[in-house]
């Protein structure tokens, strides 16, 4: 026989356990059917044959791995990660120095200055691509400007380019990378640069030794929250780069609702998760070692 | 500004950068002329051409079925998902698990998605957006509302409960309100994720429901058009509204 109070207890932890399954339950349910079922799918349709109208065959098989290995997919894949690049560095170069400025704004102008920085982003995507069809066009009001004032005399190809990737690109997710710097220089202890400078630092050695080390966590995830979603787009590439500017997403596309070769795109898909993973794990090991120097000085 | 020095330079430099295609934009949209780079005078008329657009017209509602039940859904789960993470479990993994959706490339989801409604035999349709936008928008709804709950005090609930209210009284009438202006904005955030989302969307809708993000993609990828120019203007201005109007919702519940 049981005590009262071990039933009470009994009875307080069948409660607990209930609740967790009302709170829980549903949510991770709808993630494990939504989100990790599909993505194993994709991970498992990337072993087996493809079928004739899309979908697949069961039999395993690892030629779509080799396939990859095709010239035509690694240069594909290899300027993918060049533009995404490419953006990614101008984002750095431009970003840091807007959200080091928006910082030192006096504080009743930077939250305005945040929103005009925000304000874009939260317009449609498309839009904002299809804004620069707009500028870039041959007798658009960049070409048509330039002209007017004399430095070009006949219209220059700016639209279909590689350029025009980058600039599209750059333009959707420059506000992801001003973003996080903006906050971790904002949380920088003026004093510590103080000290530097009063220690006999110049500006620019205070800079370099104080103020980039400690805002280089910020700096690393605005890096890979411009990073990613330039390497996986293929809105940008098909609409500025005119078809002649492929990247990985646009191939990934064509696999499944084109050529209709989904194993194939899921390899495609999987190369690009696992290219994203390796710089996850990249930054993740990076901030730890800064961390880990900031415990032991 | 004064006291910028050669940072003023970057700073006005990425002003113009963000606002000289929107401008741009804005302008064209009002040009009379047929031709979209000859200015032809001052006019409304491609606003009136786009309220008669069937195809805009249908696509802006199916949008907005898609992102209401989306927002239903996505609220209501991300909620009881983000209570469940803070009070029920102390798993770092559990909660990982749970905010994936949030940072998986859209692309990825996307192929997932379809793959799996076609493994299940499943038509494609609105119904099958709605259902993929809810993923990524519960775990930002989840995201949201965990970190207030980071900031509530959970001795409200026990003194409740201690003062002889039910689970569910207390659920309802502490819990909930507590957590109102987290929810609420997590909700609005889905909406307007969900009002904006196209990678997804082209992969899990069917051919005779597009959303109205496809309805512009098929629009701008044959090029530039009139019309194109005056719905971009008009969603800009929907858009900077929300935004706004969000602003100084945010600050009025901060300010509380």
């Amino acid at each position: 026989m049981t005590s009262p109070a071990a039933q009470g207890r009994g009875a307080e932890r069948r409660r607990a356990l209930g609740a967790r399954f009302v709170f829980l339950g549903p949510g991770l349910f709808y993630v494990t059917v939504f989100m990790a079922i599909p993505l194993l799918l994709v991970l498992s349709y990337a072993f087996l044959k493809r079928g004739r109208f899309g979908g697949v065959k069961m039999e395993f098989t690892l030629d779509n791995f080799h396939r990859v290995i095709e010239s035509v997919y690694v240069s594909v894949i290899g300027n993918s990660i060049l533009i995404a690049a490419i953006t990614t560095v101008l984002a750095l170069l431009i970003g840091y120095p807007t959200a080091y400025a928006i910082a030192r704004l006096p504080r009743k102008w930077r939250n305005l200055a945040l929103v005009l920085v925000v304000l874009p982003f939260w317009t449609n995507f498309l839009i904002r691509t299809y804004a620069w069809i707009l500028l870039l066009n041959s007798e658009g009001p960049l070409n048509k400007g330039l002209m007017a004032v004399g430095i070009l005399h006949e219209p220059l190809d700016l639209l279909y380019t590689r350029g025009a990737v980058v600039a599209g690109l750059l333009y959707a997710y420059l506000p992801l990378m001003i973003l996080p710097i903006y906050a971790s220089v904002e949380r920088l202890d003026n004093s510590l640069i103080e000290a530097a400078t009063n220690l006999g630092a110049s500006r620019a050695r205070a800079f370099f030794t104080v103020t980039l080390p400690l805002t280089l966590p910020g700096t690393m995830i605005g890096a890979i929250f411009v990073f990613v979603p330039s390497l996986g787009n293929f809105i940008v590439p098909e609409l500025l780069g005119g078809g002649k500017t492929v990247m990985i997403g646009n191939l990934i596309r064509d696999q499944f609702l084109k050529a209709r070769d989904w194993p194939f795109g899921a390899v495609l898909a999987l190369i690009m998760v696992a290219l994203l993973i390796l710089l996850f794990a990249g930054q993740a090991a990076i901030s730890r070692r800064i961390n880990g120097r900031g415990r032991h000085a | 500004m004064r006291n910028l020095g050669w940072l003023r330079l970057p700073l006005i430099g990425t002003y113009v950068f963000l606002y000289i295609p929107i401008i741009v934009l804005v302008v064209m949209s009002f040009n009379a002329s047929k031709l979209p780079f000859s200015w032809g005078g001052f006019s409304g008329r491609w606003y009136s051409t786009l309220l008669n657009d069937e195809l805009i017209r249908q696509g802006f509602i199916n949008t907005i079925i898609v992102a209401i039940g989306a927002t239903v859904l996505a609220t209501i789960l991300g909620t009881l998902l983000a209570i469940g993470l803070a009070r029920y479990t102390r798993s770092a993994v559990l909660e990982a698990y749970a905010l994936t959706p949030a940072i998986v490339p859209d692309l990825a989801l996307a192929i997932g998605l379809l793959v799996m409604f076609s493994a299940v035999g499943m038509t494609l349709g609105l119904h099958s957006v709605l259902l993929a936008h809810v993923v990524f928008g519960m775990a930002f709804v989840a995201a949201v509302v965990t970190a207030r709950l980071g900031q509530t005090d959970p001795s409200l609930e026990e003194a409740s409960r201690d003062l002889g209210s039910s689970a569910i009284g207390t659920f309802f009438r502490i819990t909930i309100p507590s957590l109102a202006p987290a929810i609420v904005a997590g909700a609005l955030l889905v909406f307007t994720l969900s009002l904006d989302e196209f990678v997804i969307a082209f992969f899990t809708d069917g051919p005779s429901t597009p959303t109205l993000p496809i309805v512009i993609y098929s629009m701008v990828r044959f090029g530039v058009t009139p019309e194109i120019n005056a719905l971009a203007a008009l969603l800009l201005l929907v858009s900077f509204t929300v935004v706004i109007a969000a602003q100084r919702f945010t600050r009025i519940s901060d300010a509380v």
